[in-house]
């Protein structure tokens, strides 16, 4: 399976055998063509997706030591995200198929980050409930079959992605924000100041905007706070609140594990709660490497492959839906 | 040799099979913007109309605008596509001297215009030369305003001709010199790139599909305000 990736600001291709094993995954990244604007520019990025696709696709294709004849199909993400920059992969993994004559598989971005889990250990057993936590979405997701979603809750505001971008520029850290507090937080007291942990009372909702501007108001009350103190005591705080609503929600259902994914999943304070929790409660926890929790082609593949499995080939004339959900079953 | 032609610059998606026997089949259809959705069944379309199976092309053929940049998206990212996967080279063609080829017998100065949203128009001038048209202006933005301006300096006799020109017919209906081109010539034609990639094709006039580029005359908006921003 040839999986193609270019839902926002990473043009990515990869090659996965049998849905799990990983052949080949290019990913070339825009960040720093966007970074002077402080957040992904969709024409921008369109534009860079149309120039590097055709030697992401070779290089992924050399990489996995495949010819052309042996791969048996081509996935793509077809949604959520950025219209212009998913027509090119969509246009591009249609016709790769057409040519080489093999099943085309239109591809859930949401639903190829909590495939990534399976690419480190396709052992997953299910139910679990995962955590998906990128620039775009924050929502606790119970999977009970594969292709079987139940979303328990997502955020009213802000992603949590979207809080770190917000909160490192308002710091004057630059762009992406998720990395730059990250590494920051570690020289920085995580106790100094008590930020609010909106708990929403106890929905599976999140909400970051309040944090946000107590961060703002803190700030601007004391000049001289270390900034470090700031990062590490944001960080805990979304981190306390992403990692208690886990907990709850997979008590709720009786998961037998948990799961992380998306961007913010490569955030180290994140993981290192994530597993402790996983310990402590006696579940099996599934985290994906760091590099398969950030846009990448492998986990649309991975995601393809189940599709195509479930439902067969994505017809030919499948374009790009922006505003896409995760496909909801009912239970 | 057999070409591939894909056109998506306008609101069109049109789709041609050509070789020593002229075209063999092509399609065109206006359906909004859906160029997504259209294109690939167009392509298997032509194919089948023409009898000939994508893997017998030598080259495949692209509108690299200027146009609509989405359009030109799907267009450039699936004709690259197909020839990274056939392992032949491409031939780009400007949306602009595909509007003007159909036109080619005409004394007049041809002029082409494409709608470029926005209060623009893409637009270049062309001469009559032997076997087609020569580009003598252009390619630019620029305001249909400025452009019946310029056309009017020439003191010459126009044929204006694309969907532009459609447009804003009134900002060039006071010009008596000035002549439209009918409706039916308003969007590049895949038949016309075909033809004219065929023989350039020969030539081995031709790019690989990493080198090709859509050719949008534009910058993105963020980064002229930004520059902007960082000039004042
Ligand atoms: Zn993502």
């Amino acid at each position: 399976m040839l999986g193609i990736e270019t839902s926002c600001d990473e043009t990515a291709a990869a090659v996965v055998d049998d849905g799990f094993v990983v052949r080949s995954s290019v990913v070339s990244s825009q960040v720093d063509l966007h970074a002077r604007y402080g957040g992904v520019v969709p024409e921008i990025a369109s534009r860079a997706h149309a120039e590097l696709l055709t030697p992401v696709v070779a290089e992924a294709l050399v990489e996995a030591g495949v010819e052309d004849g042996d791969i048996d199909a081509v996935a793509a993400t077809y949604g959520p995200g950025l219209v212009g920059a998913l027509l090119v992969g969509v246009s591009t993994a249609k016709a790769l198929a057409l040519v080489w004559d093999v099943p085309f598989v239109a591809v859930n971005h949401l639903e190829a980050h909590l495939y990534a889990t399976l690419l480190d250990d396709p052992s997953l057993e299910l139910p679990v409930v995962v955590l998906l936590v990128s620039g775009g979405h924050t929502m606790v997701v119970e999977m009970t079959g594969h292709g079987r979603y139940r979303v328990l809750g997502s955020t009213v505001d802000d992603a949590a992605g979207e809080a770190f971008d917000k909160v490192a520029r308002y710091l004057g850290l630059g762009y992406p924000g998720g990395p730059a507090i990250d590494r920051l937080a570690m020289h920085g007291d995580p106790t100094a100041i008590a930020f609010p942990r909106a708990m929403l009372e106890e929905g599976y909702d999140f909400s970051f905007s309040g944090l946000k501007t107590a961060v703002v108001n803190h700030v601007r009350r004391h000049p001289d706070v270390a900034t470090a103190d700031v990062a590490a005591s944001f960080q805990a705080a979304v981190v306390d609140v992403l990692v208690h609503k886990l907990r709850r929600a997979a008590a709720e259902v009786g998961a037998k594990g948990m799961c992380l994914g998306g961007g913010v999943a490569a955030n180290s304070l994140l993981r290192e709660r994530f597993l402790d929790a996983c310990t402590t409660d006696g579940r099996r926890g599934f985290l994906p490497s760091r590099a398969m929790c950030t846009d990448n082609a492998a986990m649309v593949a991975a995601a393809g492959w189940w599709r195509l499995r479930a439902d067969g080939p994505s017809p030919l004339d499948t374009g790009a839906v922006p505003g896409l959900g995760l496909p909801v079953t009912a239970r | 040799m057999l070409v591939l032609g894909i056109e998506t610059a306008t609101t069109q998606v049109g789709c041609a099979i050509g070789g020593h026997e002229g075209v063999l089949a092509s399609t065109h259809s206006a359906r909004g913007r859906r160029h997504a959705e259209t294109l690939v069944p167009s392509i298997e379309f032509v194919c089948r109309q023409a009898r000939v199976e994508l893997r017998e092309m030598g080259a495949v053929a692209v509108d690299l605008g200027p146009g609509l940049f989405t359009g030109l998206r799907v267009g450039v990212a699936t004709a690259k596509a197909i020839a990274q996967a056939l392992r032949v080279p491409m031939i780009g063609i400007n949306s602009l001297d595909l509007l003007a080829f159909p036109a080619r017998f005409s004394s007049r100065l041809i002029t082409a215009v494409i709608d470029a949203r926005r209060g623009e128009v893409f637009a270049a001038g062309y001469r009559h030369v032997p076997g087609g048209v020569q580009r003598v202006s252009g390619p630019a933005a620029a305001t249909p305003e400025d452009l019946a301006s310029d056309l009017f300096a020439t003191g010459e006799d126009v044929l204006l001709i694309g969907d532009g020109a459609l447009r804003y017919a009134d900002r060039f209906a006071d010009r008596s010199h000035i002549e439209m081109a009918e409706q039916g010539l308003a969007y590049p034609s895949a038949r016309s790139l075909v033809q004219l990639a065929h023989a350039r094709a020969l030539r081995e006039q031709w790019v690989q599909p990493w080198d090709l580029a859509p050719l949008y005359l534009r910058r993105p908006d963020a980064e002229i305000n930004w520059s902007v921003r960082e000039g004042a």
